[in-house]
């Protein structure tokens, strides 16, 4: 930070103060739009490099065994250009509505840095594969928006540098090139993102989309990463780079913009410049480096030919995306907007509550699936960090029967789920939901033994009876209280309540 | 033609120091490079030069790659398995 006693603070050089200094009112600064761009830089998941034959399933492998004359840059290697990665990138793009080049071409993007074996990165520059599409996302106010996509083109990715502190306190650098020469497909959008919380929509429905396409696996450790532009409208922009996950996406612009707004609640001007997204302290830091696209040195590739593949696209066939299996879960299953886009944005979740409606007891009982799936399973999931492939479909079927049936509560049915994503999680066979209740005498019990229990706790009680009867209308809770522990969950609420309230006047 | 500053920059960019006074011979070098592709620009191409290549792919079939062993046999430090090198960052 600037020492405020050096100037007025407009950069004007006047240290007194200057008419431009004037500092904006609060409101002014409040209400200043977020302007936000991304580029989004995806790993395809082909079985190959990018240009050579080496595998890219690389990630539990020992440094540099997953590496060529291609991919190390040695000389008089050759690149040869992966048709499936072309084939994916061609997916995506047509996915995301955009145009295909009728020609594209390869460029070398120079400069100097051990994670680039050959001294520069291959890349599209001036011809890639794609231009002008776009996407819709929600705006924070749930409406629908459409965020503009300048381009996807084709690049590889670099070598994964490990940073060191030796004894001496030096510091050295090692160099894996495992991750050298992997596809990449990058995503630039217009500047159309109006805040941290959409940008992560945006981000989750297009990693939603790229796995629909089955073209990349975000799971996978440095999947996805992420550069920023944000600015407050009419002031520079800032290049935020090396954003690693979806929730660092977020973290690092709202950092970013509560750290122009202050600038400018100062009267400072933001200065235009690259920052570095620090992950673990989810702060953005200045580099003093001005890469200026000049010093990239871009010209054509001479050893690849270029892409004629406009015709291709026409030929793919796009799966069912998330917008359209929304709408499909709508009116198909009628069940309501929220449930179907938790259900659509991901596509294992989509399918996993496909695959349980199959099971003929409960195919008919869409919005209770729906329910349950997204209102409990998903939470208890992410609570237990696992992924929703690892349920058994027919277990979970089970469960929903069991509640259709009404032969458990909800509460107990909660309790089931969890004891049985716990029997997963801690790699034991689950047990059906069924088989459970049974075993342990979970069922929802009848009205005739819950009025068994509620005749013995009353009796146990004459005082709170008394209380209640004398106008205390709370005396009663405490004796639904010591009936629920009597009945552990089994009872519904409402019913039980009712229950109980007809008992004690049927007493008076 | 070059200038002995795009030099100097050039040189710093692949991260090489030129000495000041070697500086004005690296330049003239450069230019008599440029030069040779300045006469080549000359050359009108005809049909031995024409390429009309496109589409050149291979599948997505993996191939052996080199052993640790051999990938690293030319790196000067390595550690790990890693080729080290000096700090950067
Ligand atoms: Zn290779």
């Amino acid at each position: 930070m600037s020492d405020s006693n050096s100037g007025c603070g407009c950069g004007c050089g006047d240290g007194k103060g200057c008419a431009g200094a004037a500092k904006p009112s609060e409101k002014d600064v409040k209400d200043l739009k977020v302007i936000i761009g991304l580029e989004i830089h995806c790993q395809l998941n082909t079985k190959t490099k990018l240009f050579c034959g080496c595998s890219a399933d690389f990630r539990d492998d020992a440094p540099n065994t997953h590496v060529c004359p291609i991919c190390l840059g040695l000389p008089g290697a050759l690149p040869k250009l992966n048709k499936q990665a072309v084939i994916y990138a061609l997916k995506v793009a047509k996915a995301l509505n955009l145009e295909i080049s009728e020609v594209s071409e390869f460029s070398r993007k120079n400069y100097f840095y051990p994670d680039l074996p050959k001294g520069y990165q291959i890349s599209q520059y001036d011809k890639p594969i794609a231009l002008r599409g776009k996407m819709t996302v929600d705006d924070d106010e749930g409406h629908e928006k459409v965020i503009r996509i300048t381009r996807i083109h084709l690049e590889e990715d670099p070598g994964r540098l490990v940073h060191k502190i030796s004894r001496d306190r030096a510091g050295y650098t090692l160099v894996d090139y495992n991750r050298s020469s992997i596809p990449l497909i990058e995503i630039v959008t217009e500047p159309d993102l109006s805040s941290p919380k959409e940008a992560r929509r945006f981000l989750n429905k297009l990693r939603a989309t790229l796995e629909y396409l089955d073209v990349f696996d975000g799971e996978k450790e440095g999947s996805i990463r992420v550069d920023a532009n944000i600015s407050l409208e009419g002031h520079n922009r800032v290049e935020c780079k090396n954003i690693s996950s979806y929730k660092g996406v977020e973290k690092a612009l709202t950092f970013e913009i509560t750290r122009q707004r202050n600038l400018i609640r100062r009267g400072q001007e933001i200065v235009q410049e690259t920052r570095h997204f620090l992950e673990g302290r989810g702060i953005t830091t200045g580099s003093r480096s001005k890469e200026d696209e000049n010093d990239y040195r871009y010209f054509p590739e001479p050893d690849l030919k270029p892409l004629r593949v406009k015709d291709w696209a026409d030929k793919i066939e796009l799966p069912e995306l998330p917008d359209a299996k929304r709408e499909r879960f709508m009116s198909q299953y009628k069940i309501s907007v929220n449930h179907a886009k938790t259900l659509v944005g991901d596509i294992k979740v989509a399918d996993f509550y496909e695959g349980i409606l199959k099971n003929p007891a409960i195919s008919k009982e869409t919005e209770l699936a729906a329910t349950w799936v997204c209102d409990t399973l998903l939470g208890e999931l992410y609570y237990r960090d696992m992924k929703i492939d690892a349920v058994p479909r027919e277990c979970f079927a089970d469960l929903v029967a069991l509640l259709k049936d009404k032969k458990v509560t909800d509460k107990v049915a909660v309790d089931v789920l969890r004891a049985m994503l716990d029997d997963i999680h801690e790699g034991r066979k689950c047990a059906m939901p069924s088989e459970t209740v049974e075993k342990s005498g979970l069922g929802k019990g009848s009205d005739d033994e819950f009025t068994e229990i509620i005749k013995k706790v009353v009796a146990a009680n004459p005082q709170a009876v008394a209380d209640y009867h004398s106008g205390k209308g709370n005396a009663i809770n405490f004796i639904v209280g010591q009936i629920m522990k009597e009945t552990k969950g089994r009872a519904d609420p409402k019913s039980l309540n009712k229950l109980i309230v007809d008992y004690i006047a049927s007493m008076e | 033609m070059v200038s002995e500053e795009e030099v100097e920059s050039i040189a710093k960019l692949a991260d090489i120091t030129i000495e000041k006074e070697k500086l004005a011979g690296f330049t003239s070098r450069f230019n008599d490079i440029l030069e040779y592709f300045d006469i080549l620009d000359q050359v009108a191409p005809d049909e031995t030069t024409k390429d009309d290549l496109y589409n050149v792919l291979r599948e997505d079939e993996v191939m052996p790659s080199l052993t640790q062993e051999e990938a690293l046999v030319n790196s000067g430090e390595t550690e790990e398995g890693y080729i080290k090198s000096p700090k950067v960052m």
